[in-house]
């Protein structure tokens, strides 16, 4: 066995047994952050908090949540609503971060692209991102199922269909998904469990993934400058912080992205206490009914930019334009061609790449929401069209990018 | 330690996981197919006697919505081959009978007594009363459910001679 001194406190004495001091080096002290990055590089902390929110909140409403298809409505919209202290406070928690989250996910997302922060070694960072937003959609729509309504039963509706592949008819994969002919008790009882069990294991295990894949490259800063860790770390070390590029994780930028946490949780209860409703959809307070269809029915507003895509083509080339859109974002750091890893207003075309695929997702969403009819069927093809075509562009206009 | 023995323990450990990999996905795979009670649950009958001519019946059948809709004469007459072959007929009336879902994606079509067809809302396909798409993005007609006509009923989950002969004509796919 090691040998043991005698401890002369609880530190010591932990750090016997587990190693905290070398741990909280490595994790926090000695874990080098460049000083040249602004407030989006905190987002990363902000959807760790959020994250932790949607947990906690969770587990409230877990433990009055009925996953029947006979009871789920009432526990949630009589039991958890009325009768327990505080439920409305959990659900609207739960709801709000729901939706924040993927505001974040996006900002987060776009921050990196435009920062070029996928790129030279960084492509791990970006590919278990994107799996962290794919698991996140996942966790999205299992969660959209639970209180059992009208969107919720139709969403499971629409969204398992997909599975049957177009004009394949694979109506026996379907069928093996909800595990009965339509969404019902065994399709609820399944979704319940990946929504609190299964995909928020996968979900811990891609950030720790995800946190992992930072260690080496490190983050990217403002001016996409090639800093030599190392070095400017052991001039942090020296005392000569001024003079280094770098500072400590902890407690140095945590007290910068604490601070952008706190903002952020400000505006986070503000929605929370006076504007809850955008994130539950009134036909969703009807209770599940297999005989009628909502009117018009569109999914959550962060899945309206894909939904739109799928939606003005016919089946199959629809299916493709969607299934397109959900893994072309993981190709992006093999399909953008030049090593530059700098702002893209720095980068020429790209920077109107960048822009013009913003414009485009915002139009595609709003597109999403509105009914498919006249003008809006004909915006919502062209912005499809626009989408897939930036993407195919995208290799040729970085190739021709000059190193700068 | 002798490195054949090691590799044959590692050869033989790696056939026994595989097996209870494989094992074990079966299982999986088994367990998430529908249940033999949701399965025995899959046939209803339906009485047609009552219907009234162009107006719009919705049942249910393995919890997913059936449209019976009697047609009057001047529809039965009017129809041209395509849509006559997949007339229900049972006693002396004509009848579309079909899986009230959208072949798009699955959403209920509204019956428009003025117009004769079905208007889905959610991308806006249309069927005529025959349940022939007319009007993308649905790629095919509503799906017929499998019957059998039993004097004034249609027994739907069962496979009768009617439904053999559309299947065999190549009117359900
Ligand atoms: S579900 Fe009917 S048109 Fe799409």
């Amino acid at each position: 066995m090691a040998h043991f001194e005698k401890a002369n406190s609880l530190n010591e004495w932990l750090d016997q047994r587990l190693a905290v001091n070398t741990l909280r080096r490595v994790l926090a002290k000695e874990y080098w952050i460049p000083k040249d990055i602004n407030f989006l590089w905190a987002m990363g902390m902000v959807l760790a908090v959020t994250f932790g929110i949607l947990l906690v909140s969770g587990i409230f409403l877990l433990m009055y949540y009925q996953p029947n298809v006979a009871t789920a409505f009432d526990s949630v919209n009589y039991t958890i609503m009325q009768e327990v202290e505080f439920g409305w406070l959990w659900r609207h928690v739960h709801a709000v971060a729901a939706s924040v989250v993927f505001l974040i996910i996006y900002i987060h997302m776009f921050t990196g692209i435009y920062y070029g922060s996928y790129k030279k070694g960084r492509e791990m960072i970006w590919i278990s991102g994107m799996l962290l937003f794919v698991a996140f959609s996942a966790e999205a729509f299992s969660g959209y199922m639970l209180p059992w309504g009208q969107m919720s039963y139709w969403a499971g509706m629409v969204i398992t269909n997909l599975f049957s592949l177009g004009s394949l008819e694979v109506n026996s994969l379907v069928e093996w998904i909800r595990g009965d002919y339509v969404p019902a008790q065994a399709f609820l009882d399944r979704f319940f469990m990946l929504h609190v069990l299964l995909i928020p294991l996968a979900i811990l295990a891609l950030i720790g993934i995800h946190f992992g894949a930072l260690r080496i490259p490190h983050v990217n800063n403002q001016k996409g400058e090639e800093i030599d860790f190392k070095v400017e770390a052991e001039k942090y070390k020296a005392g000569n912080k001024a003079a280094s590029k770098v500072i400590a994780f902890a407690n140095d930028f945590m007290s910068k992205d604490m601070f952008v946490v706190a903002v952020y949780l400000l505006f986070f209860f503000y929605l929370v206490f006076w504007h809850f409703n955008f994130a539950m959809d009134p036909v969703n307070f009807d209770p599940a009914d297999g005989l009628v269809t909502p009117a018009h029915i569109y999914p959550e507003w962060y899945f309206l930019w894909s939904y739109e895509i799928l939606r003005p083509f016919s089946k199959d080339i629809g299916l493709i334009a969607f299934g397109f859109a959900q893994v072309i974002f993981f190709l992006l750091p093999f399909l953008d061609r030049s090593p530059n890893a700098v702002p893209a207003s720095r980068r020429g075309a790209f920077m109107l790449w960048f822009w013009i695929m913003v414009v485009d997702m915002i139009v595609l969403t709003a597109m999403g929401k509105l009914p498919p009819e006249g003008i809006f069927s004909t915006i919502g093809l062209v912005a499809a069209v626009v989408f897939i075509a930036l993407w195919v562009a995208l290799p040729f206009i970085t190739k021709l990018e000059k190193k700068c | 330690m002798n490195q054949t023995r090691r590799g044959f323990m590692g050869k033989a450990f790696g056939a026994v996981a595989g097996v209870g990999a494989v094992g074990a996905l079966y299982a999986m795979k088994k367990s998430w197919d529908p249940l033999p009670s949701v399965k025995a649950a899959g046939f209803t009958t339906i009485d047609v006697s009552a219907c009234v001519a162009n107006k719009l019946i919705v049942e249910k059948w393995r919890g997913k919505p059936i449209f019976v809709l009697k047609k009057t004469a001047e529809m039965v007459a009017s129809q041209n081959e395509e849509q006559a072959a997949r007339d229900i007929v049972v006693g002396d009336d004509h009848f579309m009978i079909a899986i009230g879902l959208c072949t798009h994606l699955g959403c209920i079509p509204a019956y428009r007594e003025d117009k004769k067809d079905f208007k889905c809302a959610c991308h806006g396909g249309e069927f005529d009363f025959a349940g022939i798409d007319t009007l993308a993005p649905p790629p095919s007609p509503l799906v017929i459910p499998p019957f059998k006509i039993t004097g004034n009923s249609v027994v739907l989950g069962e496979e009768g001679p009617e439904y053999k002969k559309m299947k065999e004509s190549g009117v359900i796919a």
